[in-house]
Order: C-alpha cells, then structure tokens, then sequence
C-alpha cells in the first residue's frame, strides 16, 4: 500500500522531505518510524491524516503519516 | 515592578493639561525624550507614568517614531498598558525581552532561576563578560532600564512552577522561553487555566518551532506527544547565535498580534524553521 511519509527539520537530514513509500497492509507507524532509522527518544509527535497518532497504530492504504522531531530548546 | 500602582503618590494630571504641556515641547510631531523628563520634573510622576499620560494624550514619544507606520499612538498605548510574561531569560528569553522592551510594551515578568555562565555567550544576548555568574531575569531587568526605562519590569529569580501561577495574574500574554520539555508543557497547562494566549517557541540547532497557543487549544500537548525526554534533539545539535534570534522574534510579532488585535496568528498550526536547508512552513497542529 503506499503511504505518504512527510519528515520535519532533522529528521531529513540524509533522508527525504516528502516521499510516497511502498509497505505491507498491517504495517504500524512504529515499522514505518524504525524503517527510516528514526530515533524513538528523538520523537516529538507523529500525526496520520491530521490526527495525532500511538505508534502502534496500523495504516490504511492511502495514510498521510508526518513526523516530527522533539525540539525543547529556549 | 514597585508594588505602587499608578498615580498613587500624585493624583492622575488632567489630559488637556498634560497636552497643552506637551504641545509646547514638541519636535515634529513627536515628543522628544528631554520633553517626557520635563512631564516627569512637571507633574511629579514616575517615568511609566509620564508615558501613559503622553500616549494618551494622542502623542508619540521620539523613541517610537519607526513604529509608526504599523502601529497608530492608540496602538502605542495599548501596547504600553500590556503586560507580558516571559518564562525563561536564556536564548529565547533575552531576545524576547529585548524586542517586546524596544516594541514598547508597558509591563514584563522575566521569570528564571539560573545564572549566567560562559556556555551561554554564544547566543544569549543577555550574557556578557561581566555578568557570568548574575542571575538572568535580574540581568533582563537590568538590560531593559537602559533600553526604555517607561517599562516596568518584574524580575524573578525562581523557576515558573504550580506555585507560580500568580505571576500570569494581569497577563495578555506568555512567552515560552523554556528549555525543558515537561516545564513547557507545565506553563502551557497553567495559561489555560488562566485563560492567557501562551507563545511558544523551542529551538534545536538550525531548527525552531513556533506556535500561538489559545485556551481550549492543545498544540503543545499535540507536538509533544509522544515525547519520552525533558530534552529534544538540542542535545546532540546544541544551539548557535542565530536560530534563538530567529525564533525569539517571531514570537515576538505573533505577541505583537495578540496585543494589538490584528493579523492572522500561528494557531492550531506550527511554523516549522529550518535554517539549514532554508524551509519554512506552516503544518496544522489540531
């Protein structure tokens, strides 16, 4: 199914802004993060189709998936 | 902040009075700053005071004549009986200050528990050779005496915690200018239950957030979702001279916004700042 995978700020770095990615049905948002080498601790928030998301959450064909690094600096 | 209000010590002079005063020291259409001392001398009053008698008499001081192609003098006065707090005197905070003080704002809380030490020279407008070991929200107070000395400011020396829910009494608005996630979402907690617009901002390395926080909006807790540490990925990037600067200014025209009532502001969104591949964007947060 693909799923469109949108990365903020560092978390492009060495990987892409905005990329249609091909996975199985059942995949978690979980999968998809350690996929893409994403650090855990480094997550800020994961939002599917504008809505905020638990990793374990699974994706359906067609999800938008946007993930954003935990920036706390001041 | 002196603890006396207003007017306390002489009775509030007549406005057509105050004018007519005025009126006489005028440079252009502006009142330059030898004729706000003669209000003071005049009237008897502090130099906060003289500043709402002057605005509210429909003149301008000098200091904000390259404001006034945006703001009107009404605008100026609202901004001046504003009062904003600012949570955190570091990166974020010291610039925060320094534009919210040079914009005109009437009244801050400076709100930090740490002193300066050498790591904070790299961006920190507010830490100098001098000051290394000073506490930072003594520091801002000190900075904004010599900037505008019409704004008063409250300078505490104590971390914003559940105790500190005090010091958002008679805010319009709060700056986040915290460094430590659970403190954000702690502050973001307590200006809804106060029913303030929160200001947020965060930085790592070449990379920023801002967002403008109603009560009743839940773009932090959003943001920070799934978050398992105090700290971001400032740790592993630091933080330079300019991403604070950037960040911090922003925030300070979103305040700009709230204050004066006018623009579109961050809510229900974040501006995402990428200094290093030269992105910005707006991405809803709801």
């Amino acid at each position: 199914m693909d799923i469109t995978v949108r990365l903020f700020l560092a978390f492009r770095t060495g990987r892409f802004n905005t990329k249609v990615l091909q996975y199985a049905e059942g995949t978690t948002v979980r999968q998809v993060v350690d996929d893409l080498r994403l650090p855990e601790a480094d997550l800020g928030t994961a939002i599917v189709n504008g809505r905020e998301a638990e990793l374990g959450d699974v994706l359906s064909p067609g999800d938008t998936l946007l993930v954003f690094p935990l920036v706390g600096g001041g | 902040m002196t603890g006396m209000r207003d007017w306390d010590r002489v009775g509030k002079p007549d406005s057509g009075v105050v004018r007519e005063f005025v009126a006489a020291r005028l440079d252009d259409d502006r009142l330059p700053w030898s004729g706000q001392a003669a209000v003071m001398a005049h009237f008897g009053v502090s130099c906060a005071e003289s500043e709402d008698l002057i605005l509210e008499a429909g003149v301008l001081p000098a200091r904000y004549t390259r404001n006034r192609q945006m703001l009107t003098t009404a605008l100026q006065l609202r901004l001046f009986r504003s009062q904003v707090v600012v949570v955190g005197c570091g990166g974020l905070g010291g610039y925060l200050i320094e534009g919210l003080a040079r914009l005109g704002v009437g009244r801050l809380v400076v709100v930090d528990p740490d002193a300066f030490v050498e790591h904070n020279l790299n961006r920190q407008i507010l830490a100098t050779m001098s000051n290394i070991g000073s506490n930072k929200a003594a520091a801002a107070a000190r900075r904004v005496a010599e900037i505008n000395p019409a704004v008063r400011v409250q300078a505490v020396a104590a971390a914003f915690d559940t105790g500190s829910h005090t010091l958002l009494s008679g805010a319009t608005a709060v700056a986040d200018a915290l460094d430590d996630v659970d403190a954000r979402l702690a502050l973001a907690g307590a200006c809804r239950d106060a029913g303030i617009p929160l200001v947020y901002g965060a930085i790592a390395g070449w990379y920023g957030y801002v967002a403008t926080i109603f009560p009743g909006e839940d773009t932090l807790q959003h943001l920070y979702h799934r978050h398992t540490s105090r700290r971001g990925i400032e740790s592993q990037l630091g933080n330079p001279s300019f991403t604070p600067a950037v960040v911090a200014s922003l925030q300070v025209a979103e305040i700009c916004k709230i204050l004066i009532g006018q623009g579109t502001l961050l809510r229900q969104r974040v501006l995402t700042i990428n200094l290093l591949d030269s992105e910005i964007e707006t991405v809803p947060i709801e």
